[in-house]
């Protein structure tokens, strides 16, 4: 596992990347329509549209800026165009950026239009996209790779096959050096003693819990049901989970049995080093890798049982299934299928080495069943209205 | 074929990983101990579903992964299915 190479872009940080894009960033929701004619103008080049960006404040703000600049920042990007409304949060957005050392380029829409706008973003666009398409791939070591892990559409087999494989990737990766991060806060609910007995210490721990009961009182001051149609979904019900307690202890088997994860991470806040890591997330798919691939993170794993189809614009979602039911009417969608480990034809070893000759394959340029579909979602955690 | 999986000796609940027919003898697998099981099914449970494998009554609790997963509201018999209709959360009721 440690000598396990892959073919990745270096960027000008020495930070490890699978990935070359080059993104047309909106500021906020009304630099959307530039942002996407640049995009078709400028063949190869990656707008990525969302709803916000406008009147936000306080935490909610910051939370805003550090997804922004972290999407831009990400080794998967290797130059970017940010397009604003105003020159102010544009630019902080791109000083944001250029601290990486990549090629990144501001446009403001205000006393210009969009025509303008569009004509001079492009001519940078394609600039930027004849550069990075010279870029070449360059070998790196496995444990160069900052990795995500999250699971969707859940069902009892995710907890018996695909989320346990993804925990012996975690093992095996963090024990080489490697940084990982898993989230999704509610999710723990009925689990989180077995994430707290898994602090690197008692600080981590009280840091964790602090989190975890904060994302519980939000629960508890909005909620008018027992959320279950939200958490666990209908689909995970169809798949015969029944309680969150469940779908949590299934969950958690993504942490692996022997890793100890060494802090606790704000939402789309970035690793300081090695190892494995908790983000306050929410378990929404979109929201959640949205958030890991502003944090850095170059590949995210995926472990479905009913079958999620969510992707990422600019972080590879590998998705991994241990329903036979799932990979036979969905196989478009998986990746990877360990449904062999149902009837003991497969160990969990097994499992985890084929997972990480996916990493490395998908690494070193195969597209994703969610890249070959077109699966883009960007979706950003908002925490409150805007003003 | 197994045809269903327990996390932990405590496991009071398997779940089917086939689609199992009413009144079948099952094959299970106990996983931390790999080692063998058998339970009879009196209802159909398909693939991913939890069946009883003893009597439970109502202020049980379901254990699976040999943790707490919820309170039975509805006796459930050995062999039968359980699922929203007789097991609810602890948490956020």
């Amino acid at each position: 596992m440690s000598n396990r190479k892959i073919l990745g872009y270096r960027r000008e940080n020495g930070r490890v990347a699978v990935r070359n894009h080059v993104v047309i960033l909106p500021v906020d929701d009304i630099s959307n329509a530039a942002c996407e004619a640049v995009a078709n103008n400028i063949k190869g080049t990656l707008a990525i549209p969302h709803a916000y960006g406008r009147l936000q404040f306080g935490e909610d703000l910051e939370l805003f800026f550090r997804t922004m600049i972290g999407t831009g920042s990400n080794p998967n990007v290797a130059a970017i165009v940010v397009i604003g409304i105003e020159d102010g949060w544009t630019q902080k957005i791109v000083d944001g950026i250029a601290k990486t050392g990549k090629p990144v380029a501001g446009f403001s829409i205000e006393g210009r239009g969009d025509i303008g706008t569009i004509a001079a973003a492009s001519q940078k666009a394609k600039e930027f996209v004849q550069w990075a398409s010279e870029l070449q791939r360059t070998e790196c070591d496995f444990s160069e790779l900052y990795i995500s892990v999250k699971c969707g559409e859940s069902d009892t087999t995710t907890g018996l096959s695909s989320c346990p494989t993804v925990g012996n990737v975690v093992d095996k990766h963090c024990a080489a050096g490697g940084i990982a991060s898993f989230g999704e806060t509610t999710e723990l609910t009925g689990a989180e003693h077995i994430v707290a007995a898994k602090a690197i210490n008692e600080t981590v721990r009280k840091e964790f819990m602090a989190a975890f009961d904060d994302y519980q009182n939000l629960v508890f001051s909005q909620k008018k049901d027992d959320l279950s149609e939200s958490q666990p979904t209908k689909g995970n019900i169809a798949g015969g989970l029944t309680t969150i307690e469940e779908k949590a202890l299934g969950n958690v088997e993504k942490l692996g049995k022997h890793t100890q994860f060494v802090g606790c991470l704000k939402p789309a806040e970035a690793p300081t080093g090695a190892g494995l890591w908790y983000m306050d997330t929410s378990a929404a798919a979109a929201e959640a890798v949205v958030l890991w691939a502003a944090s850095g993170a170059v590949v995210h794993l995926f472990p479905t049982g009913q079958g999620n189809v969510i992707g990422n614009p600019i972080e590879p979602v590998i998705k991994l299934s241990g329903n036979p039911k799932t990979v036979k009417l969905m196989a478009e969608h998986i990746d990877l299928d360990v449904s062999p480990i149902l009837q003991g034809e497969m160990t969990l070893d097994q499992a985890g080495d084929a997972l990480i000759d996916m990493i490395v394959r998908t690494a070193n340029g195969r597209l994703t069943a969610a890249e070959a579909l077109g699966h883009r979602e960007f979706a950003m955690t908002k925490l409150y209205r805007s003003a | 074929m197994i045809h269903f999986l327990i996390h932990e000796a405590a496991d009071n609940v398997g779940v089917a990983v086939v689609d199992i027919a009413a009144d079948t003898d099952c094959t299970g697998r106990n996983l931390a101990e790999n080692a063998p099981l058998t339970a009879h099914s009196e209802e159909a449970i398909p693939l991913g579903h939890k069946l009883a494998l003893k009597d439970l009554a109502v202020g049980d609790f379901a254990v699976k992964y040999g943790c707490v997963i919820g309170t039975i509201v509805e006796p459930v018999k050995a062999g039968h299915h359980v699922h929203i209709h007789n097991l609810k959360t602890k948490r956020w009721a």
